[in-house]
């Protein structure tokens, strides 16, 4: 069997051809698949459920009135909007992935802007079992609230800064109906030297007036400073994230595992059904099964071939991503675990491929044609489709090793929740692919 | 002679591919040093008879005087790797028979088969009888006893086949039981001791190329025209 692997991978390096398109071929899809994954859907459904009472609609800033809706239609036109009218509704919405997520305005919101005391909090609630869709929603949320924070921070900074214009210099306001006359630091501290001027000079009340005026002054020139204070004064508006279920990977992290998972795929996919063809297409297939190898150790030499092929790839891509992600090299054995089953269970399915198809062309079309669709199956968010097709798209994943593998691979490269299931589901795989196998080349020698 | 001499004995062989049977009932024996030739028409079964003798295939029913790993076997396309130089094939199919002295039965392979030169080409680049010699080469690497080539002169051009039949007959000479497949009479008749006809799976003449050509009663025809007439007569 170690002459057989050798004369495999002696085969393999004079074929740079194919060696080169196999390590080049993933590498490029996978980045393609990155690039892809990293940018979100247009516009996403998201679930709005406003509680704010009529009443308090508007906000009422320094005597003038500011219309909310003002602020949340920039939101609503990064979105596609779902009313609902209550948080049961709402969560529902998003644990049936009908909406990737939903945002839930308090009817505290106006008081609280109103007064200042405290920043005003909505919510946003979503499904977080896909960081594709996950990240998106948070970005598109995040970067919707900061400008409708944002505007209303300038707001409530002008209007506090007329307040203070007020103080320091003075003016007509109008308070609850009545047109009031503020005196203003300036004034006040004009009345105060006009008035220790006609005081004697040995008076000692003078120089308590002079202590006003310096502190009129002070307060002046200090308010001066309080337009940079003032705009860097915190967001009104809070965002109070709550995931529903699923794993929160972070996006680049989580392209890492599907790029890497992809690139295992093709390698040991088209590998194992590849050099197993190539046994029956150079008619080398019956001279071995007569007494040189058993089938069984054929199976297994090219499974090998493949699989250890894919672990050097993968750690290749690994070491070169590793420039770009922050990768946690201390699970380096949890790694080395998910991408060796991984690679397994691939390449058992590459040599059933290869074991039916009976030739490297014809085995190397069905190999991506299997492959690909089973990928972007797995790949599928559960919003995306109707909950019965979705189910349908679980069962069919966990057919095959690209979900397991992935998720396999999350979990030791991001902690994504644990990784036994997935080995175990793969380990399962590759025997079920082993024993397919093996059957398909019963019937191999002719 | 023949009971003590003989190296392969098949008893009674079938072979059915579903409903359809290949092989019904075929008996032979080889004696060292005998060339025994399998004719008849394509589909005669002749392929199915040598890949059993040879345990590529499991007969449905009969038996063989020895394991059929211990026979050389050459089948009808070069099964080679054409990425492989001649040596390097050579060399892997020896470690696989687990050849005790590897580069040692190399060297002879590539000296008794004339392509000593060719050694570092590889398979790919070689013509069609050059590879079918790699091909016989492979399946004398453990000096077998008996030798199974099926078709082996099939794909070459004249000058190529007399090679061919040079070398064999040399192999036979030295005591290799040599049996194999053809549909060529004229190369049996010439090349044989005996002869074994074969149509749809069942074994019509046994004997040697005189005792076939009285069977058939040649009356004026030649030697391929009066098989021809035989097999008219028997049904086929
Ligand atoms: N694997 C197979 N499955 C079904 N039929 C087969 C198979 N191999 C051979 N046959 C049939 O058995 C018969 C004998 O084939 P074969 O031994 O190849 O004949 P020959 O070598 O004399 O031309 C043919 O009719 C062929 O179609
Ligand atoms: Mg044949």
């Amino acid at each position: 069997m170690r002459w057989l692997l050798l004369k495999d991978l002696r085969i393999l390096r004079r074929s740079p051809l194919l060696a080169a398109l196999l390590v080049i071929y993933p590498i490029a899809i996978a980045l393609l698949i990155g690039f892809a994954v990293s940018r979100g859907p247009d516009r996403p459904r998201v679930a709005i459920l406003n509680e704010l009472p009529a009443s308090a609609r508007t906000l009422s800033l320094g005597g003038e009135d500011v219309d909310v809706a003002r602020y949340t239609r920039r939101l609503f036109e990064a979105v596609d909007p779902v009313t609902v009218r209550t948080r049961a509704e709402a969560l529902d919405k998003v644990r049936s992935g009908d909406v990737l997520a939903a945002l839930i305005v308090p009817p505290d919101v106006t008081r609280k802007l109103e007064t200042g005391l405290e920043p005003a909090t909505v919510q946003v609630l979503y499904n977080a079992e896909d960081p594709v869709k996950a990240r998106y929603v948070q970005d598109t949320i995040k970067a919707q609230v900061q400008d409708a924070s944002n505007a209303l921070t300038r707001k409530l900074t002008q209007v506090a800064l007329g307040y203070l214009k007020l103080i320091s210099s003075g003016g007509r306001v109008s308070l609850l109906g009545r047109d009031v006359d503020v005196l203003g630091l300036e004034r006040a501290e004009r009345i105060v030297r006009a008035a220790r001027r006609e005081l004697p000079r040995a008076s000692a009340s003078r120089e308590r007036l002079d202590r006003v005026e310096r502190f009129a002054a002070l307060a002046r020139d200090n308010l001066s400073l309080s337009d940079d204070v003032l705009a860097s004064v915190a967001s009104p508006i809070r965002v109070d994230r709550k995931v529903i279920h699923g794993g929160a990977t972070p996006l680049s992290s989580f392209a890492v595992p599907v790029a890497l998972t992809f690139s295992l795929m093709f390698v040991t996919v088209l590998l194992a059904a590849g050099a197993l063809a190539l046994e029956r297409e150079e008619n080398a297939f019956p001279r071995l099964v007569r007494g040189l190898v058993p089938r069984s150790g054929l199976l297994a030499e090219k499974v090998g071939l493949a699989a250890i092929c894919a672990l050097v790839l993968a750690l290749v891509m690994l070491a070169a991503l590793s420039a770009f992600v922050d990768l946690g090299w201390g699970r380096f054995p949890l790694w080395i675990a998910a991408i060796a089953l991984g690679a397994l269970g691939f390449a058992a399915m590459g040599a059933a491929i290869g074991g039916l198809a009976r030739e490297v062309r014809a085995a190397s079309l069905l190999g991506v044609m299997l492959s690909l669709p089973v990928a972007f199956l797995a790949l599928v968010p559960s919003g995306a489709v109707s909950g019965g097709a979705y189910d349908a798209i679980r069962v069919v994943s966990a057919a095959f090793p690209f979900r397991p593998t992935l998720s396999a691979l999350d979990a030791a490269l991001n902690r994504s929740g644990p990784i036994g299931p997935p080995l175990l589901h793969l380990a399962v795989l590759t025997l079920a692919f082993g024993a397919i196998a093996r059957l398909s080349l019963v019937r191999f020698a002719r | 002679m023949e009971g003590e001499d003989r190296v392969l004995e098949a008893v009674g062989l079938v072979k059915r591919y579903g409903t359809r049977e290949a092989l019904s009932g075929v008996s032979l024996a080889a004696s060292r040093g005998e060339l025994v030739a399998v004719i008849g028409p394509n589909g005669a079964g002749k392929t199915t008879l040598l890949s059993i003798l040879a345990g590529v295939q499991r007969p449905d029913a009969g038996s063989l005087s020895r394991p059929a790993g211990e026979v050389g076997w050459v089948p009808q396309q070069a099964a080679l790797y054409g990425k492989l130089t001649v040596a390097e094939n050579l060399r892997l199919f020896a470690r696989l028979e687990k050849v005790a002295d590897v580069e040692g039965a190399v060297e002879r392979m590539l000296e008794q088969t004339g392509l000593a030169d060719r050694r570092d080409d590889q398979v790919a680049t070689l013509s069609g009888g050059n590879r079918q010699r790699v091909n016989i080469a492979v399946g004398l690497l453990a000096e077998p006893e008996v030798l199974l080539l099926d078709e082996p002169s099939a794909a070459l051009d004249p000058r190529q086949r007399e090679r061919l039949w040079r070398f064999i007959l040399d192999r036979a000479r030295a005591g290799t039981a040599v049996i194999y497949s053809t549909h060529d009479v004229a190369e049996a008749e010439r090349y044989a001791h005996r002869l074994l006809v074969l149509a749809d799976g069942e074994l019509l003449f046994s004997g040697s190329p005189a005792e076939l050509e009285a069977a058939c009663g040649a009356g004026g025809l030649d030697f391929e025209g009066a098989f021809v007439e035989f097999l008219r007569r028997r049904g086929h």
